[in-house]
């Protein structure tokens, strides 16, 4: 559980708030709860992560209770509640990807990054970590790094040698 | 050749645009429907097609049209079931990645059929490259008319919105995906009441798979009797097979259902045989949720006779020795690979996905994920298969959603058909640790039953 | 009235409104033919469904439709329909559900009923008791939460909850605002107020009530007895807030702990405020009623006031007759 200590405030930007505000009008008055996940993907698009600052500044702008977007931001898996390297590497992890080596590949990304799964690397720029399917087991193993969530296929170690490269010089 | 309902124009560049697209024929659905056909009329011909769910359970789509409660007053909703988790499936990434004016032609005349005036696609999040492309498709259509106030003159108004989910396999189940769309936690409601009578914010509503609303717009194009002409028995239409695995040409492929299992594996017009000479030991037919299946029951049924891709002979002889055709995701296994694993990494999957709401399933999946990795990991013993399979029946049928069936029949399946390789790693943990089992009696001919 | 539902329940036929669901239909017969109910509560509106303990078989629909139905339906959530026929303890794959259920339910539930609060009145122990296995089959680490004050008054204790999720509806219909939920999923769900945080309002003890289990427990009564060695007596005041009608646990002449009424169910009659809960222990406070009813079955009629009745015994039982004059004895050295 957070103490209430590490918890700082936050304010979103107006460019942000007029996003909020065109998301919550794709549904019926009075359903603006809606609106939720995708303002939380937007916010995590932004900071990286989700605070429990951010959480409360989402709770005030939907007018709903924090707990309501707790709630939601901890059932799921896509949203981050600790900060992450700049790049997460999402590996597949699930039956197909694994029958065409995908456990391979997650630990030589370990090792190449030298981290554990869910650590960030020292100069903060990656952490990587298994997911469930991620619906494309006829192009695995695969993986897909957010926040547009690109989409890389067929990896080989060579492959993952390169990502990595072009994501440094990035 | 089959014949090819859906992916015709793949192969055409810029497709995935509204102008190729509607050269290629498209949206004439939309200007048939909205100007020729009454909103009954379309249902009937949905009707008529006999297509049936293309998401995994295989209701007939026409009759859960059919189904929807039109109370005076209260707003419809259409909404798409782009959450596709399931394992092994990947076709409707496939189709809104490359066609995704075919589902937003279906979506249209989806609304108009159920006179819905605001449709949603909900998407899993992660697939937030084609969030993109559907959204931009919608801009086409609305800037060419097919979308917003009076379309095409008819009077009929829709706006389509594309919602992203957060990363939650159970979202894939209708009402915890309306939950989701709500803003809430992805939690199954409990039935009754079915989302025909209260769905979307209390609404009636229908939830249809990606595939299922593209298919409606052949119907519309060549009416429901051409379309029912096509496949086998009640088994219509073709169908979207993601293939995956140890084959040597994974992919989605549009199928007639009808054909024969083994064409689709062996042949070059499909998976083309089974990767690096190796061979075939199981194949998942249906996405992970569907019983595992020997290489030599998925390709014949108990009696002999060659099994065919069909909701009705994927399914023949029950658990006992068939499966189901449930979302399309054929995964294959070669002779390498370690149902004990396979079966330990599906459980995982479902561990992880469960939603926690119900006990069976919340403490259930967990359990058996356990007792798997004890017996991948050389540490099994002989009473734990019994116990996996009291397990999984004690959370089939009884939780509040299907997801825990869905993480039931893997376990049971492969225990059923797989026994012998799942003792050989209680008698010789060590050398399960370094080899697996192999091919073994898999794919012997099956001993036909010699009872009339 | 004639629009009533008829619907047989393991054999018994009772008339019932439209709309009641089968537990409510089972609970208007009484008896052991009523499924036991660990999420449902009925003065909580959307309760029920998730513990799956109270499923039945319905071996007829309806008299319209008199087809079975294909799974065993939680009956806390399913509407009766008129004709409709029920089976619960008559079912044995019913009995087998449900011991099912219990064995899930157990199996990441702590064996702490030694030093659990809620001992002799938690729900989870009777439906052990009554339904469950004598050993367990799980041969794993159970999960573990670390213990939690939720204010001054409410401990939570989250390795022994079930995720019934009355709390949370609890919180939602009688309180004014909501800042505990159920966080994560899977079975690494937990009850939490994700930011440390207290729960403050004028009802939020009554997430203590509510709780079938010792998870939300009452810090004021905290280890300072077992709930059958006191004495619930009824007593009610004058409360601005609240109905005032409680029961007063007693040690001697001390009030240990207040709570709500309890039905026969486990439910409150009144949910109260944390003014009658936690502040007004002394019996100057209140205006005493009488002793509570207890059921003679309960764990907490077991050490009740004076009058101990010995069993009664068959004369010609020289053993049971031998366990009688030393129950005897040893009753009357206290």
């Amino acid at each position: 559980m957070l103490r209430v200590e590490e918890v700082q405030s936050v304010e979103f930007s107006s460019a942000l708030i007029s996003k909020f505000d065109e998301i919550v009008s794709r549904y019926p008055e009075g359903r603006s709860k809606s609106a939720l996940l995708p303002i939380l993907h937007e916010v995590q698009a932004v900071y990286g992560w989700l605070s429990s600052a951010a959480m409360d500044k989402v709770a005030e702008y939907l007018n709903i209770q924090p707990i309501e977007v707790y709630e939601v931001a901890t059932f799921y898996t896509m949203f981050f509640l600790k900060p992450q390297g700049k790049y997460v590497l999402e590996v597949c992890r699930t039956g197909p990807c694994c029958l065409v080596g995908a456990e391979k590949i997650m630990d030589y990304i370990g090792q190449k990054l030298g981290v554990k799964e869910g650590e960030v690397t020292a100069d903060g720029l990656f952490s990587y970590r298994g997911v469930e399917c991620l619906a494309a087991c006829g192009y695995a193993p695969v993986l897909q790094i957010g926040p547009e969530y690109t989409f890389y296929e067929n990896l080989t170690p060579e492959s993952v040698d390169q990502l990595i490269e072009n994501l440094k010089n990035k | 050749m089959g014949r090819k309902l859906l992916l015709e124009h793949i192969n055409v560049p810029g497709i995935n645009t509204f102008q190729v697209y509607k050269e290629k024929g498209g949206y004439r659905a939309v200007e048939k429907a909205l100007k020729t056909m009454s909103s009954d009329d379309v249902v009937e011909e949905v009707k008529k097609s006999g297509l049936r769910g293309r998401g995994g359970a295989g209701f007939p789509t026409g009759m859960k049209w059919s189904f929807l409660a039109k109370p005076e007053g209260v707003p419809r909703y259409l909404v798409c079931n782009a959450d596709e988790s399931e394992p092994g499936t990947f076709k409707d990434r496939y189709l809104m990645t490359h066609i995704p004016h075919a589902l937003i032609e279906g979506m249209i005349v989806g609304s108009y059929a159920l006179g819905a005036n605001t449709s949603y696609i909900y998407v899993r999040g992660e697939m937030m490259p084609q969030i993109r492309i559907l959204e931009k498709a919608i801009a086409e259509a609305k800037a060419a008319g097919y979308l917003g106030k009076n379309i095409l003159g008819s009077g009929y108004d829709l706006e389509i919105y594309v919602q992203p989910g957060g990363g939650a396999y159970i979202c894939g189940e209708e009402t915890a995906l309306l939950e989701s769309l709500e803003g809430k936690r992805g939690n199954p409601r409990i039935k009754p009441p079915f989302p025909a009578i209260a769905g979307l914010y209390g609404c009636p509503t229908v939830v249809n798979n990606v595939e299922s609303i593209a298919a409606t717009v052949p119907i519309v194009n060549e009416g429901g009797e051409e379309y029912a002409k096509i496949g086998i028995g009640r088994s219509t239409g073709t169908k979207l097979i993601s293939a995956s695995g140890n084959i040597n040409k994974p992919g989605v492929y549009e199928i007639e259902l009808g054909l024969s299992v083994e064409d689709f594996i062996y042949s070059d017009e499909y998976c083309g045989g089974i990767a690096n000479g190796k061979r075939l030991k199981a194949v998942v037919a249906g996405g992970s949720s569907v019983p595992i299946l020997p290489a030599n029951l998925i390709l014949n049924l108990a009696n002999g006779d060659k099994r065919l891709m069909s909701y009705e002979s994927l399914s023949e002889g029950g658990f006992a020795t068939g499966t189901m055709l449930g979302s399309g995701g054929f995964v294959v296994l070669d002779e390498d690979q370690c149902i004990v694993r396979n079966t330990w990494n599906f459980s995982r999957f479902y561990h992880h996905e469960s939603c926690g709401q119900c006990s069976p399933c919340r403490e259930g999946t967990g359990w058996m994920e356990k007792v798997l990795h004890r017996l991948e990991y050389g540490h099994g013993k002989m009473s734990d298969i019994d116990l996996l399979v009291d397990v999984s029946k004690k959370i089939e049928g009884n939780t509040i959603c299907p997801l825990g069936d869905a993480a039931a029949w893997p376990v049971a399946s492969a225990i059923r058909h797989f026994r012998d390789e799942f003792e050989w790693h209680v008698k010789e943990p060590k050398l399960a640790l370094e080899r697996n089992y192999g091919l073994a009696h898999y794919a012997d001919p099956i001993k036909i039953a010699e009872e009339v | 009235m004639s629009d009533k539902i008829k619907v047989t329940i393991d054999g018994i036929p009772v008339e019932v409104e439209p709309r009641t669901s089968i537990l409510n239909a089972a609970r208007q017969i009484g008896g052991d033919i009523v499924p036991p109910a660990m999420c449902y509560y009925s003065k909580l509106e959307g309760s029920g469904g998730k513990c799956r303990t109270c499923l039945v078989k319905v071996s007829k629909g309806s008299e319209k439709d008199p087809r079975p139905m294909p799974k065993l339906v939680a009956s806390c959530r399913t509407t009766v329909m008129d004709g409709m026929e029920v089976q619960n303890i008559t079912s044995p794959e019913v009995i087998e559900a449900r011991k099912g259920v219990v064995e899930m339910l157990l199996i990441n539930h702590p064996l702490d009923c030694p030093i659990c609060d809620q001992a002799g009145e938690c729900h989870l122990q009777d439906l052990s008791y009554e339904h469950g296995a004598a050993t367990t089959r799980y041969e794993f680490d159970r999960r573990t939460f670390d213990r939690v004050d939720i204010g001054d008054k409410i401990q939570l204790h989250m390795n022994r909850c079930i995720l019934c999720y009355r709390c949370v509806f609890t919180a939602d219909q009688i309180t004014n605002n909501r800042v505990h939920g159920v966080l994560g999923r899977g079975d690494h769900a937990e009850i939490s107020t994700y930011i440390e945080k207290a729960i403050d309002n004028d009802f939020s003890g009554n997430v203590i009530d509510v709780c079938p289990v010792g998870a939300l427990t009452d810090k004021t009564f905290r280890f300072k007895n077992r709930v059958w060695f006191t004495k619930p007596v009824e007593a009610h005041r004058d409360c601005p807030t609240c109905s005032g009608k409680v029961t007063l646990w007693y040690k001697g002449e001390e009030v240990l702990r207040v709570t709500a009424r309890k039905d026969v169910y486990g439910e409150v009659e009144d949910f109260i405020c944390n003014t009658c809960r936690f502040d007004k222990k002394s019996t100057n406070d209140w205006v005493i009623e009488g002793p509570r009813q207890v059921s003679r079955q309960s764990v907490i009629n077991a050490n009740h006031y004076d009058t101990l009745q010995p069993l009664p015994v068959i004369k010609k039982n020289p053993e049971l007759m031998q366990a009688n004059k030393e129950q005897f004895e040893r009753a009357t050295k206290f």
